[in-house]
């Protein structure tokens, strides 16, 4: 075996059992700030901060809608990373990302979409607008799937995952489009809340849930996925002797 | 904070927030449940060796 055979090897199917060994313990770590962040985030935007001035109690929704908005780009965006890394360095725990991210993705925009219209109806008069942040994060939600559905149309693991890279890089065009879509657009949706540059439109008091609700959903969004990885890693490894070895025989 | 009453009446939004946060409720348990079944289910089959091949 040549040097980089060997290094080829190695990635291959090297690190596999060390992730699936480590990636037990990393879950911890993702699963305990998720749940006290989603905890406070919850506690606080349901009990503490006071109704808004404009919307009343029905601006609450903020607390599911944002941080599961921000987690549809923040995930289809480290997908885009992952499927860069899958294909130039053929790095199969990058591939295993991808599968496993995507349903996740798809949940949370799913959500992000859902509590939008509901949100919508009372404040805009209409669950569903055909405008362009509406449009585009439907797409997003049409791209998860699109990943979803190649990754089981497709029978080889190996050819699968590098189609599934390929749209995620492709796909990653749109989030762009959705963060912009309410500047370049005239949309019924309301602009950007929180910005990191040009401060935030929104009292302290309501904020810190929000910020504490998009941190902790990233965190939730990790934990689902590195769960998702493990299972995905052992189904593609199921027939090789590291699994056998160490699930068969203790 | 408001008393409990109010509170579960939402201000007359109630079927909207409640609705909102229990569809956000279920995703999240699915998200979850979704992969510790799976996880459990192959773990199991990997026991029986199932995927042997001869």
């Amino acid at each position: 075996m040549t040097g980089t055979g060997f290094k080829r090897w190695f990635h291959r199917f090297g690190s596999l059992p060390y992730f699936y060994d480590v990636s037990a313990r990393w879950a911890v770590w993702l699963a305990v700030p998720a749940v006290v962040l989603i905890g406070y985030a919850l506690v606080a935007g349901l009990f503490v901060v006071p109704p808004d001035y404009q919307q009343g109690d029905v601006f609450r929704i903020i607390y599911i809608h944002v941080p599961s908005a921000w987690l549809s780009l923040f995930g289809y965006t480290a997908m885009a990373v992952a499927g860069v890394v899958a294909l130039v360095w053929r790095l199969k725990i990058a591939e295993i990302f991808i599968v496993a991210a995507a349903p996740v993705g798809a949940s949370f925009t799913f959500l992000a979409l859902v509590t939008g219209a509901i949100w919508g109806e009372p404040t805009w008069g209409t669950y569903w607008v055909w405008d362009a942040r509406l449009t585009s994060e439907l797409i997003l939600l049409f791209l998860y799937l699109g990943v979803i559905a190649l990754h089981q149309a497709i029978e080889s693991p190996r050819t699968a995952a590098r189609a599934c890279a390929l749209l995620s890089i492709v796909g990653v065009i749109n989030v762009p489009i959705i963060h912009y879509s309410v500047v370049w657009w005239t949309t019924l949706h309301q602009g950007s809340t929180v910005s990191l540059t040009g401060g935030s439109k929104m009292d302290a008091d309501m904020l810190w849930p929000l910020l504490a609700g998009a941190l902790g959903f990233t965190f939730l969004f990790g934990w689902l996925t590195l769960w998702g990885m493990r299972v995905q890693l052992l189904w593609r490894e199921r027939r090789s002797r590291w699994v056998m070895k160490r699930i068969t025989h203790g | 904070m408001a008393e409990p009453v109010s509170f579960w009446a939402m201000g007359g939004y109630a079927s909207y927030v409640w609705s909102a946060y229990g569809i956000a409720a279920v995703v999240i348990v699915a998200n979850i449940a979704v992969p510790f079944v799976r996880h459990r289910a192959l773990l199991r089959r990997i026991r029986r060796e199932e995927f042997i091949d001869d």
